[in-house]
C-alpha cells in the first residue's frame, strides 16, 4: 500500500511571525527510504519547517502529508490533539539541545513512550531499549541518568528514544550543532547506520560533507524559499545559484 | 537556684507521647502541605480562570495571615457557623493549608522552571499535554523544589507547637502539663527544646540523603 505515495510531502508551506512571513511556499518530497537534507544559514526558515511537520510549529497554510495522511488537517479540539498524537508516533524527532528526560535514567528515558503510548509490557519495552541501546553503542548505560553522559551520548540516547516508537521517519533537527567536534562522528556513526537501513529521513544540518555523504537529495534554503534543489554532489560542488555559491563558499572553507 | 533533671524522667513517657503526636501531627499536615501545594500550583498554571481562582486566593489568604489567627478562625470562628471540627483535625487542617500555601509557590516557580525542550520531546513522542505535565513536568519541579519544599517541612514541625492553643496534645502542651505538675519550667522546656532539635536534625538528615539522590539528575 501506498508504495507510490512519497512518505513526506509539503505543499506550499507558510508562516508568519506577525508580519514577517519566515516560510514563502515550500513545497517537498521526501520519499520512502530516502535521505533529504536541508542545509542554508541560521534564520532561513530550515529548522521552523521541519517542526512544522510534526506541528511543533504552527503553519499558516499549506498542506503536510505523512505516508498518505494529511498531517494538519483541519480539525478542532480534543479531535485534533487526538489525531496529532496519534500521527506524531509515527515521526521520530531528534534535537539539536538532545531534550532527555532528565529525572529518568537512560533504560526509562526510551521505555516510557512504549510503555505508555504503544500497550508494550514493562518486559517487552525494556527488551526493545536494550537492543536500541546496545546498537548505538550504549548497552552498559542504560542505568545512567541523562546528566551523567556526553553529549554524544545523549544524543545517542535521544535517536534511541525516538527509534523505540518504530517511527516510518526521522527528522533531525540539527542533532549535531550543539556537540563538541570530537563527539560529532559518534552520531554522524549511528546515523548512517539508520541510512544503511533504509530509515526515511529528513536532515536539517549545518554540515555540508555529511549531507553530501548520505543525502539523496538536497535542498539550499535562505530567506524563507528553496533557493537550489538536487543531487548533493551537484549542489555542493556546482550549485547553479549564487545564494548557495556565496553560503557554501564561506561553510566550506572552514 | 539549681536546675534538677532528674525530675525530667520521671515524665519520660508523657514527653515521648507527646514527641510521637508532635512526629504525627507533622507527617499528617506535612503530606497535607505537599499534595495540595502541587494541587494549587497545577490548578492556578494550567487550570481553568474558574478553577484557579479560588486557588489564588487560598494562597493570599494563607499567606499573607499569621498561622495562630488562621486556627482561631478555623476552630472557633467556625463553630460559630455551625461547623465544628474536632480540635486534632482543625490544627492538622490549619497547618497543612498554611504551608500548602507556601508549597504552591515553590512549585509554582519550579513548573515554570522546567525546560520548554522537555514539553517539545514528550510531545514530538506522542504525548498528549496532560500526559507531558503528569509525566514529564511535574515530577521535574518536585524534584527541584524539594530542597525548599523540605525546609518548610521542618518549619512546620516546629509551628506544631502553635497548636497547643487548641488543647491538642504535643511536646510543648505535654511538657506544660508537666510542668503544672512540677513547677520546674526550665527543665521541662529545655528539654521539649532539645527534643525538637534531634527530630529537626533527623529531618535535615533525611533529607540531605533526598538531596544526593536529586543531585545525580543535574
Amino acid at each position: 500500500m501506498n508504495q507510490q505515495k512519497p512518505m513526506i510531502e509539503l505543499r506550499q508551506i507558510r508562516k508568519s511571525y506577525g508580519s514577517h512571513e519566515v516560510l514563502k511556499g515550500i513545497d517537498l518530497v521526501v520519499p520512502r527510504g530516502k535521505i533529504v537534507s536541508i542545509i542554508g544559514p541560521s534564520g532561513s526558515g530550515k529548522s521552523t519547517l521541519l517542526r512544522s511537520i510534526n506541528m511543533l510549529e504552527e503553519t499558516s497554510s499549506g498542506e503536510i502529508w505523512l505516508d498518505g495522511q494529511q498531517v494538519n488537517r483541519p480539525l478542532k479540539g480534543r479531535v485534533f490533539e487526538k489525531h496529532i498524537n496519534h500521527i506524531r508516533q509515527e515521526m521520530g524527532m531528534v534535537f539539536q539541545q538532545f531534550n532527555l528526560f532528565p529525572h529518568l535514567t537512560v533504560l526509562q528515558n526510551i521505555m516510557i513512550g512504549p510503555m505508555r503510548l504503544k500497550g508494550l509490557t514493562k518486559t517487552a519495552a525494556r527488551d526493545r531499549a536494550n537492543a536500541l541501546l546496545a546498537k548505538v553503542g550504549l548497552a552498559d548505560k542504560g542505568q545512567a541518568y541523562p546528566a551523567r553522559l556526553s553529549g554524544g551520548q545523549k544524543q545517542r540516547v535521544a535517536i534511541a528514544r525516538a527509534l523505540a516508537m518504530q517511527p516510518k521517519v526521522m527528522l533531525f533537527d540539527e542533532a549535531t550543532s550543539a556537540l563538541d567536534p570530537e563527539l560529532v562522528e559518534e552520531v554522524n556513526q549511528v546515523m548512517k547506520q539508520l541510512v544503511s537501513e533504509h530509515m526515511t529521513m529528513l536532515i536539517v544540518t549545518h554540515e555540508m560533507r555529511f549531507a553530501a555523504e548520505v543525502s539523496d537529495h538536497v535542498l539550499f534554503m535562505d530567506g524563507g524559499v528553496v533557493v537550489e534543489q538536487g543531487d548533493p554532489r551537484q549542489i555542493l560542488s556546482n550549485p547553479i545559484e549564487e545564494r548557495t555559491r556565496v553560503f557554501l563558499r564561506k561553510h566550506l572553507s572552514n | 537556684m539549681s536546675f534538677d533533671f532528674s525530675v525530667v524522667w520521671s515524665y519520660s513517657q508523657l514527653l515521648l507521647t507527646g514527641l510521637l503526636w508532635t512526629i504525627f501531627i507533622t507527617v499528617l499536615a506535612g503530606s497535607i502541605s505537599i499534595l495540595l501545594g502541587i494541587v494549587i500550583a497545577t490548578t492556578t498554571l494550567y487550570g481553568s480562570r474558574i478553577a484557579s481562582l479560588p486557588m489564588r486566593g487560598i494562597i493570599f489568604l494563607f499567606m499573607g495571615t499569621p498561622l495562630l489567627l488562621q486556627l482561631y478562625l478555623l476552630y472557633y470562628g467556625l463553630s460559630q457557623v455551625g461547623i465544628m471540627l474536632p480540635a486534632f483535625w482543625t490544627g492538622v487542617i490549619g497547618l497543612g493549608l498554611h504551608y500548602a500555601a507556601y508549597n504552591a509557590d515553590i512549585f509554582q516557580a519550579s513548573l515554570k522552571a522546567v525546560d520548554p525542550g522537555q514539553m517539545e520531546a514528550a510531545r514530538s513522542l506522542g504525548f498528549s499535554r496532560g500526559a507531558t505535565r503528569r509525566y514529564f513536568i511535574i515530577p521535574q519541579a518536585v524534584l527541584t523544589a524539594l530542597p525548599q519544599v523540605g525546609n518548610n517541612s521542618i518549619i512546620l514541625l516546629k509551628d506544631t507547637a502553635v497548636l497547643s492553643v487548641l488543647g491538642i496534645s504535643e511536646l510543648v502542651l505535654d511538657a506544660q502539663r508537666a510542668i503544672s505538675e512540677t513547677y520546674r519550667p526550665f527543665e521541662f522546656y529545655f528539654t521539649a527544646a532539645l527534643l525538637y532539635y534531634v527530630v529537626n536534625l533527623a529531618m535535615e538528615f533525611m533529607l540531605s540523603i533526598a538531596g544526593r539522590k536529586t543531585e545525580e539528575i543535574r
